[in-house]
């Protein structure tokens, strides 16, 4: 296998995009990294992308992306996983580098979530559970969630306190990242007060929908080297899934599919947890940022409230987590997110994140996950 | 110069509380409350609807105006809520109010903009001469699907303006128009409840038409916010008028008099015609008001006045807006709103 480099990133402002159609948002961000970059053609791409067909009623994205790329005949491929679509994007672009199959790729990931109301997307959103088992008896992601959020309060005293602090802490973030949604700061009162969506999860605690995109190009790191660019790699790659519905697993308060993707990918990188300087991982709602932080093994089972409270994951803490306000703050475009996060690791491994930068950040990770943890990827970054 | 001659508001008795529709759908009422400034609205009985409204409302007008009626030649109705698809309001409020039959009439439809519509043809017949006195009445009896959203807000009036150039109340100084086609709310044939874009009704459709009408109103008067003692803007709930309101530079002093849709709800076609009402109520002589309305699909219609000597002989002479909204109030529980709304009907 070859050595893997990330050598251009692109990501445009998110929100609620109104004016830009899916393809507008997946052209300009992907022109963005091609310019970062500065490669002259692309060997193939790849796309992560949800739920197009329900979203905008668009299937086929690989020829209608290349094409408004202008890059045409470039092989292309769309990649689906749930909301870790865009993880699944990266470790194929990966997978394609790292083989020797094709030279630069371009991963990119795009969501268009607005153009549909709210019950169509929360629908949309849906499929990504166990429709005859979860789906059909009514359950939302919400609601999944909620039953985690509960489990994990139950087992563990986890409190409704903690939860908040994840958002006001990714608030807090976000709002020094110019590109989020919502770049602003918000109280744990704030929270708690907000309208509650499912006891105990309040609107505060998830994160929003989202229109936007994220693309990062790849190429062999020897080449990398020679185009005198920042160099960052990707040292390691790991995936794993679990039971497709919550109520299969052993552990509602444990993410098992997390907790393998991170093994691999540490073990490919040769690197333990507490090697990494900063971590990007999938807050798509609070209670998962702290089920992920003890899945990943920042700190023990059980421990990952307690350690938001004592700020172990804030910007300064000692594990830097979601320093570009993750999906709370910054948004979830869900086939986008997460190549979003590789775009933020690169950002922090290169020293340009300005004002959230997580100081002499040598190696990064990134966390993507589909569904309540039915499906996970995880990426370990290293700057040269 | 042309101008308002007489104006009238009707509001039905009946009124429900947000906290009344919130227990039934177990919805969260407090946010309602706090999150669009909500408390309740007004709910047509069983034999009102925009035509009894609408005569209700220009009767009141006529009352103030003085005017036989007979000397109205233009009767515009605008609603979302025609009583009938096909089959005009506007002759049975010609004929109700005796301007029958040498007048010319038309009923109009923009979401909840069709008010303002009939004001601003009315008002361009009486100025270009065509017309003694032209009458444009925004009357509604909207309805929100059970559980929606809108089902808080959407309420019931009528505003009714005759214009004229003779014993004007309030000369019309400018007017202004801006419109896109922008699909933010919309209701097909045959369908009973319309249907609207969520968050999309915000940005790019209620504030981006507001502040593009009243700034162009400004710019092509010449004048600022500071220049004006009230201002009124469409009130789909209670939240968007002063957001609005702050992103143009008016004060929530300016804002506040017409300020209706806390007690009131959304009355559509109504809306800001009835802030309007309200205003005038309590106007001064040279008092400038600024008057921006919205309806989705999407446009703003914007009109500055300025308030005569006249106002105070009229004031007194039909029944006060905030009268109308804060006396002689019924209210009622959702079992009985549901029947009145026809939600539910006794078998035959």
């Amino acid at each position: 296998m070859r050595d893997v480099a990330v050598i251009g990133i692109g990501m445009t402002k998110w929100g609620e995009l109104w004016e830009k159609s899916l393809r507008t948002i997946f052209v300009e961000t992907a022109l963005l990294a091609i310019d970062d970059a500065g490669v002259d053609r692309l060997d193939s791409m790849v796309v992560g992308c949800m739920s197009s067909g329900l979203f905008i009623g668009q299937e086929h994205l690989t020829s209608l992306l290349s094409d408004y790329l202008g890059k045409n005949p470039v092989p292309a491929a769309r990649v689906e996983s749930a909301c870790s679509s865009g993880g699944l994007a990266l470790r194929q672009g990966f997978i394609e580098v790292a083989s020797g199959m094709s030279d630069i790729v371009l991963v990119g990931g795009v969501e268009k979530m607005t153009d549909v109301t709210g019950g169509e997307a929360t629908y949309a959103l849906g499929t990504a559970a166990d429709q005859e088992y979860e789906g059909y008896h009514g359950l939302t992601f919400p609601a999944l969630y909620a039953m985690m959020a509960v489990a994990h309060m139950h087992k563990y005293g986890t409190t409704r306190e903690q939860l908040a602090m994840v958002a006001v802490k990714n608030h807090e973030n976000g709002s020094k990242n110019p590109l989020a949604q919502f770049p602003f700061k918000i109280s744990v009162e704030a929270v708690l007060q907000s309208v509650l969506v499912a006891d105990p999860l309040h609107i505060l605690d998830c994160s929003p929908i989202t229109d936007g995109a994220a693309a990062v190009i790849l190429c062999p790191a020897d080449m990398a080297k020679k185009m005198k660019k920042p160099v960052v790699r990707i040292t390691g790659s790991g995936q794993a899934t679990d039971t497709i519905a919550l109520s299969s697993r052993k552990d509602m308060a444990w993410l098992e599919s997390t907790h393998l993707a991170g093994q691999k990918a540490l073990a490919m990188a040769g690197q333990k947890i507490g090697d990494i300087d900063l971590f990007e991982v999938h807050d798509c709602f609070t209670i998962a940022e702290i089920m992920i932080t003890e899945a990943l093994g920042l700190v023990e089972r059980g421990r990952g409230g307690k350690a938001v409270e004592e700020g172990l994951t804030a910007l300064k803490g000692k594990f830097p987590v979601n320093p570009s306000g993750g999906l709370k703050a910054k948004g979830h475009p869900v086939g986008a997110t997460g190549v979003a996060q590789a775009v933020e690791v690169v950002k922090q491994l290169r020293g340009e994140a300005g004002e959230r930068q997580v100081k002499g950040a040598k190696r990064g990770l990134t966390q993507n996950m589909g569904g309540t943890g039915g499906s996970s990827l995880v990426h370990v970054f290293e700057a040269d | 110069m042309a101008g308002i001659v007489g104006y009238g508001a009707y509001i039905p008795r009946n009124r429900i509380k947000v906290e009344e529709i919130a227990k039934v759908w177990g919805a969260d009422a407090p946010s309602y409350k706090k999150g669009l400034m909500l408390e309740e609205k007004s709910v047509p009985s069983l034999d009102q609807d925009t035509i009894t409204m609408a005569v209700e409302a220009s009767k009141n007008a006529l009352k103030r105006a003085g005017i036989d009626p007979k000397a109205i030649g233009a009767v515009y109705v605008g609603s979302e809520s025609h009583p009938y698809a096909v089959k005009p309001s506007g002759t049975v409020l010609a004929e109700a109010i005796n301007a029958t039959p040498e007048v010319h009439t038309a009923d109009l439809e923009f979401a909840c903009k069709a008010g303002t519509e009939g004001m601003f043809i009315a008002l361009s017949l009486v100025q270009v001469g065509a017309v003694e006195y032209g009458l444009a009445v925004g009357a509604d009896t909207s309805q929100g699907a059970p559980g929606d959203a809108l089902e808080y807000s959407a309420a019931a009036g009528a505003a009714a303006f005759i214009f004229g150039k003779d014993k004007v109340v309030a000369e019309a100084l400018q007017t202004y128009s801006f419109t896109t086609d922008t699909p933010d709310f919309w209701r097909r044939e045959y369908q009973y409840y319309p249907q609207h874009g969520g968050r999309f009704t915000g940005d790019p459709a209620y504030f981006k038409h507001i502040t593009g009408a009243a700034e162009g109103i400004l710019a092509k008067a010449g004048m600022k916010p500071a220049d004006f003692s009230y201002v009124i803007f469409h009130q789909p709930n209670g939240k968007f008028p002063f957001r609005v309101g702050e992103m143009l530079g008016f004060t929530k002093k300016q804002i506040e008099p017409g300020w209706l849709v806390s007690k009131l709800g959304n009355t559509y076609s109504a809306s800001s015609p009835l802030g309007l009402t309200a205003t005038l109520d309590i106007s001064k002589p040279g008092d400038m008001i600024l008057i921006v309305s919205y309806g989705s699909g999407a446009g703003s219609d914007a009109f500055i006045f300025r308030v005569t000597e006249r106002i105070d002989e009229v004031k007194a002479l039909a029944p006060m807006t905030r009268d109308l909204l804060d006396k002689n109030k019924v209210y009622i529980d959702y079992g009985v709103y549901a029947k009145y709304r026809r939600k539910i009907r006794k078998a035959e």
